[in-house]
């Protein structure tokens, strides 16, 4: 059928009010919110709590109505520990599911994995683990701790305490290699000295080479920075063989809670720096356990991810009622201002306009002889300071990037 | 001194590594290297063995009685798998790796669904020896000690009794077998059920010196798989010296080198043997039998 001129340009008048109708209706539905998370695989232990405190947030911001008015949905996706998982999901959230943010990522790996996608499609990603640091990136907002908050303040305590002689055993992928690079620096730094580092494949779970290794050093005090299932089983050998030293982490307990699934005391002796463990023992931690175990009463333990996930959902509740949109430049305007701040379970945490990291307040756990926790050492406030005194400004520029000791931001 | 001490050290290690290789392989070694059936739940059988090993020892059981659990476990299993799958495809390799393989994430992901994704263990019995500047686990000894009994005992039951001769008659003539009178389908069910209870075993020994997680089979298939095709068909002439000559390999370059050239120089041994000598180890040295 064709039209007449005259319909023709009815016609056009209506589709142009259609069309320019359209932004004020998608702004009335509801905000969504991607979850990419591994909830099965070697990483589910410590993980499948993230989607759990997601969820909480979501249903109490939802209670209490929603982001400006508007509900949040959860479109949440299994990873299955599998980073081939992570980039097929990214896409379909970013591409099909059309969500306004992503929280996504538990290993480095799969962080690196999806963040070019993310760059691609422009999406922008929370990733709410801690990590060996340095993603300069201004499609990703960073909750989690790194090196300058955890090694800065771990190291050094380890060393006055037992010791300058070190032995580092990390993980064999870029979480592992750029964390060791961190604790050789600040070992450095510190005066003391390294006495053998062992990078392990994932999926090596006997020790027997390494836990002589470590005995036939002069180390005060062992670096464990074992990730996955296989790589655990090192502590309960090194129990078995009596190594005795202590040991320092910036992952155990505070992500696998192993002090809960590992018999005593085969962690006994571990410190951990983490910005978030169920045992801290403030009025803001207990408030933020009680009301996790009243939704999820058979949770198995409250991590540092969850704690840093429960926190991420509400500064973006935060970033898009300041900003009026969930456009991704105003948000990243008001993230530029450099008082986006909550007061959450860990205290008050604020993000870093430069690096679009968060500021931690860092614990020092002890793991007791019956694996029960204490707290020797609390640092408030540290900031993530390392990536913008290097030079790297997301107020100014975007290099998508990652950047270590050894690969600092180039002069500018 | 010292020197003993060094010695020492270097027998535990190559002791450790023999052990884990034989312990592991010991089942597969029945039903891939006997029975010619590719078995991709091998791994799974060992994780039910070290599951039931674990709930055992925690319900109060002593751990020599909660192995022996997880081992019989293991083999009720094994026989069910065999009556239900595997008697289907004893002329199908090919379809006998895809039907196993669906086996292996059928138990892992329903372990995952049913038991969640970790199961608290046993710790791991008889503490430490001193030596020198070192100390040594002693239940890593007794676990080279149990790897020797198990040859030994294997070679018992395979020469030595009825079942073992019946079962080795029957693998290698099935038809003669039947003539003369053998039930060969129950002789294979429980030869499978046998390699199925030694990969139970298998699971029940390392179970306290491991973390419990469904996917834990997987850090045993790889090694198992290596020393069944290096050893090639039979278990005494093939997979022990296979073993011995793989922990020799394995230890040797993670000493010198790190657990990475340790995993690499077991790989490079397979292709090289695979390549010089196609019958594996066992097809080399029978040859000098005849």
């Amino acid at each position: 059928m064709t039209l007449t001129p005259h319909g023709m340009r009815f016609a056009a008048l209506f589709v142009g009010a259609a069309i320019s109708g359209m932004p004020a209706l998608a702004q009335e539905g509801p905000i969504r919110i991607g979850v990419l998370e591994d909830q099965s695989g070697d990483f589910a232990a410590a993980t499948a709590v993230k989607v759990h405190a997601i969820e909480l947030a979501t249903k109490e911001i939802n209670d209490a109505g929603g982001i400006a008015g508007r509900p949040i949905e959860l479109v949440i996706y299994d990873t299955q520990s599998d980073n081939r998982r992570y980039q097929e999901f990214m896409r379909r959230v970013l591409q099909q599911d059309e969500v306004d943010v992503v929280f996504a990522g538990f290993s480095s790996a799969s962080r690196e994995a999806y963040r070019p996608i993310a760059n691609q499609f422009d999406g922008l990603v929370f990733y709410n683990n801690q990590y060996e640091g340095g993603v300069c990136d201004d499609n990703m907002i960073v909750t989690g701790a790194v090196p300058e908050q955890q090694f800065s303040t771990l190291i050094p305590w380890m060393m006055e305490e037992f010791g300058p002689n070190v032995y580092t055993l990390a993980a064999d992928y870029n979480f592992g290699q750029i964390s060791a690079e961190w604790v050789r620096q600040i070992v450095a730094e510190n005066g003391g000295t390294m006495v053998g580092e062992e990078f392990i494949p994932l999926g090596v779970s006997q020790f027997s080479q390494t836990i002589q290794n470590i005995q036939e050093s002069d180390a005060d005090f062992v670096v464990t920075l074992l990730v996955g299932s296989a790589q655990a089983s090192y502590y309960e050998q090194a129990a078995s063989a009596d190594v005795g030293l202590p040991m320092a982490s910036s992952v155990n307990v505070g992500q696998g809670y192993e002090h809960k699934r590992f018999n005593p005391p085969s962690l006994a002796n571990m410190f951990v720096t983490t910005n978030y463990i169920e045992e801290i023992d403030t009025p803001a931690s207990n408030d933020f356990v009680e009301r996790f175990r009243a939704m999820f009463p058979d949770e198995p333990y409250i991590n540092q991810e969850a704690a840093n996930s429960y926190i991420a959902v509400n500064l973006y509740k935060q970033m898009v009622e300041r900003a009026g949109t969930t456009d991704h430049d105003a948000i990243r305007a008001v993230l530029g201002e450099g008082d986006v701040c909550f007061d959450g379970p860990s205290g008050n945490v604020c993000l870093d306009p430069q690096s679009q990291h968060m500021s931690h307040t860092i614990y020092l756990a002890k793991v007791g002889d019956d694996h029960s926790i204490t707290f020797p050492r609390v640092w408030e406030n540290i900031e993530p300071y390392w990536l913008g005194d290097a030079g790297c400004d997301l107020t100014k520029n975007d290099p998508s990037a990652q950047y270590t000791p050894s690969n600092p931001p180039p002069a500018q | 001194m010292d020197f003993f001490h060094t010695i020492f050290s270097v027998m535990y290690q190559f002791g450790d590594a023999f052990a884990f290789l034989v312990i592991s392989c010991a089942g597969l070694a029945v039903i891939f290297g006997m029975m010619g059936i590719i078995n991709l739940a091998h791994g799974e059988f060992i994780m039910c063995g070290a599951y039931v090993t674990s709930a055992a020892g925690r319900a109060g059981l002593p751990l020599p009685l909660a192995i022996l659990c997880g081992a019989l476990a293991a083999a009720i299993v094994g026989i069910v798998v065999e009556r239900l799958v595997i008697r289907h495809l004893y002329q199908r390799p090919l379809d006998s790796i895809i039907a196993t393989w669906g086996i292996s994430l059928i138990a892992t992901q329903g372990v995952l669904i049913l038991l969640g994704p970790t199961m608290a263990g046993v710790g791991t019995p008889l503490g430490s020896m001193a030596l020198g500047e070192r100390s040594y686990s002693i239940y890593r000894l007794v676990l080279f000690a149990t790897s020797i009994g198990l040859l030994g005992s294997l070679y018992l039951l395979f020469y030595r009794t009825r079942f073992g001769v019946i079962s080795r008659a029957t693998i290698q003539k099935p038809a003669m077998a039947r003539a003369l009178g053998v039930d060969t389908r129950r002789v294979y069910g429980l030869t499978f059920g046998l390699g199925a209870g030694l990969a139970g075993l298998a699971g029940g020994l390392y179970a306290p010196t491991m973390t419990m997680v469904p996917t834990m089979g997987a850090t045993f298939i790889v090694e198992s798989f290596v020393t069944v095709v290096v050893g090639g068909a039979d278990i005494f002439v093939g997979a022990a010296p296979a073993a011995a000559v793989l922990a020799i390999i394995r230890a040797s370059l993670t000493a010198w080198y790190g657990h990475l050239f340790g995993q690499i120089g077991l790989l490079v041994a397979v292709i090289v043997v695979i390549r010089v000598m196609p019958g594996g180890l066992s097809g080399f040295l029978k040859r000098f039998q005849r």
